[in-house]
């Protein structure tokens, strides 16, 4: 061992299962509000759709975060006790800005609440409940909300890379790049999601190349951030530790998951084959959108989401397994 | 020994000089704490404890220092022993990121979790930079040294202390214990024991130890960090959040570029119904 290696002498705190599914929903919930939060600020019309679906989607994954979280406690019953300091004498709300897990505790509540809320808008706006063609939270008032909402999101996706940092774990608190790189790839496995998703929402289809398009763009962020990773861990000499066997073959599948990505990028940069024009989309032909968006192919709109989304779980597994 | 009096620093100054490696000290800390143990497990060597967890509070490590080759007399040391324990840090890594408020300073300066506060997350084990804490099976919960917290309500000194033959473990207020673990090393270092020296007896190691130590030869030895490495979790917190905050400005930007691009001209190529 050479002076310049990080010294590492602690525990591994078991985090495991429930752990690595968290990470995986609170990327792809965190991440899906964000991009429907986009569509439905920057997008057009015939991008609602799609916007609905992202909303849907990030709080259908966002359901069992808490569940997963509970269960992974030693004391399930006690889980309120993150919230509130049971200490005799001093009772009052714990929050600890400098404890990732306590920021998290808060955020994870809040971004719940926007996350219900926006969900229960999209069934209104869909007409599921009450009325059909019902209102949703419109003007101002609205797009202030759903940002708001999308900044937690981010928060959510990103922050459970800073806490794996926050400790004094080989791997873990070497790098400073684990936020941004589980955010990446939140980002990109909730665009390759809702790729998936929306074909069983036709009227979303209209929105597919927007969302291949940024899954590229995704991977390509997350493919820098990999490297990032992998550079600052150079210096405390812990790379071997996440890349050695068998968590090189977890990185296999993580690569694996960037290769559509990246290739679809370097093949056709940001044109999406069979992507309806602007014109009839704003023109509201749906059905134009629809036989168009039918032509990319299973391989496209089924087994690249796929392996998109295996790759997010496998990034995740491998950074959080190799060093327990 | 004197009143034990709350609002005073204690702790321990264990010597590993001293250390006979009798385990009298695990013995006597998990009788009073009442700690049933694991099953037993033979090694390859003395040490069949294994390491600090929350079973045992007391770990008596044994360093193997034999020489492969013959040494001239008096250049052997074959053994290092040391009775490792929570260091009971003045800034302590564990009571840093526990998010429900369970791992308290007490009274008499000592790290204490709470057993009935703790809900098991176990964000304190991933801290810990001394592999200290671990979560109790049964229980659920986190435990670790307490310092014998009970004990010292009741005026008496830690069980461990109480037990050990050799005085290798010594307990008593931190700022008499430091005065004489200089006076140690002094004597030591006089004697020709270059080796002898202090671990955590300043502020140099996480603001202070509790539970500081005299070794016998490197921290790194004793599977301590040295002084560069003795780092709090906090550390990261603003290198971690300022790179999710890049990414996440990235990732807008990302996310509205890919909505813009089919407004331009080049995205109609594939429009042909």
């Amino acid at each position: 061992m050479t002076l310049a290696q990080a010294q590492h002498f602690v525990a591994p705190p078991h985090w495991t299962w429930y752990i690595l599914f968290y990470f995986f929903v609170a990327g792809i919930s965190g991440g899906s509000y964000l991009i429907a939060t986009l569509f439905r600020l920057r997008g057009d019309r015939a991008d609602e759709p799609a916007a609905r679906l992202g909303y849907y989607v990030a709080f259908v994954a966002l359901l069992p975060a808490p569940i997963l979280l509970t269960l992974d406690l030693g004391k399930p019953l006690r889980f309120w006790h993150m919230m509130w300091n049971t200490t005799p004498g001093e009772p009052g709300l714990n929050f600890k800005y400098w404890s990732p897990m306590s920021v998290g505790v808060w955020a994870l509540l809040l971004f719940g609440v926007f996350a219900t809320v926006s969900f229960l808008e999209s069934l209104v706006r869909d007409g599921k409940l009450g009325r059909p063609g019902g209102r949703g939270l419109d003007g101002v008032f609205g797009r202030v909300f759903i940002t708001v909402g999308a900044i937690l999101g981010l928060f959510i996706a990103g922050y459970t890379g800073v806490l794996l940092a926050v400790s004094n774990q080989p791997v873990w608190s070497d790098t400073w790049a684990l936020g941004g790189l589980f955010l990446a790839s939140g980002l990109s496995g909730s665009a390759a999601m809702l790729v998936l998703l929306q074909r069983a929402r036709p009227a979303a289809r209209a929105s597919e190349g927007t969302l291949v398009r940024s899954e590229r763009l995704y991977a390509v962020l997350e493919l820098a951030l990999i490297v990032i990773f992998v550079v600052t861990l150079i210096p405390d000499g812990t790379l071997g530790i996440v890349f050695g066997f068998p968590w090189l073959l977890l990185w296999l599948v993580a690569f694996a998951g960037l290769v559509p990505g990246i290739a679809g990028l370097l093949t056709s940069g940001l044109t999406v084959r069979g992507e309806p024009a602007a014109a009839h989309r704003q023109s509201g032909s749906g059905g134009t959108a629809v036989a168009a968006a039918e032509r990319t192919s299973v391989m496209t709109s089924v087994a690249m989401p796929v392996l998109v989304l295996l790759g997010v779980l496998a990034l995740r597994a491998a950074i959080i397994f190799s060093i327990q | 020994m004197a009143e034990i009096t709350p609002g005073r620093a204690y702790g321990f100054f264990t010597d590993t000089s001293v250390c006979i490696g009798c385990k009298a000290c695990e013995v006597a800390c998990k009788e009073w704490n009442q700690l049933p143990g694991h099953e037993p497990a033979f090694g390859d060597g003395f040490d069949n404890t294994g390491g600090l967890d929350a079973q045992n509070w007391r770990h008596v490590q044994f360093i193997d220092n034999v020489p492969d080759q013959t040494m001239g007399t008096g250049q052997g040391k074959a053994w290092l022993m040391m009775s490792d324990v929570c260091k009971h840090c003045k800034e302590a890594s564990c009571m840093e990121v526990c998010p429900t408020g369970a791992i308290i300073r007490t009274e008499f300066d000592s790290v204490y979790i709470q057993p009935d506060v703790c809900n098991g997350c176990r964000n304190c084990i991933a801290a810990c930079p001394y592999d200290v804490i671990s979560q109790d099976e049964q229980k659920g919960v986190a435990q670790k040294c307490t310092l014998c917290y009970d004990r010292m309500q009741g005026n008496m000194e830690p069980a461990c202390a109480k037990a050990c033959p050799t005085d290798s473990i010594q307990f008593g207020p931190v700022d008499e214990l430091r005065q004489a673990a200089q006076q140690r090393v002094t004597d030591l270092q006089e004697q020709g024991v270059t080796e002898a020296r202090l671990y955590g007896d300043d502020s140099s190691i996480y603001g202070g130890l509790n539970a500081f130590f005299l070794l016998m030869d490197k921290p790194e030895a004793y599977n301590l960090p040295n002084e560069q490495n003795a780092v709090l979790p906090r550390r990261n917190n603003a290198g971690g959040y300022l790179a999710t905050l890049g990414t996440a400005v990235l990732g807008v930007f990302g996310g509205l570029i890919a909505l813009r691009r089919r407004r331009e001209p080049a995205a109609e190529e594939g429009d042909q119904p």
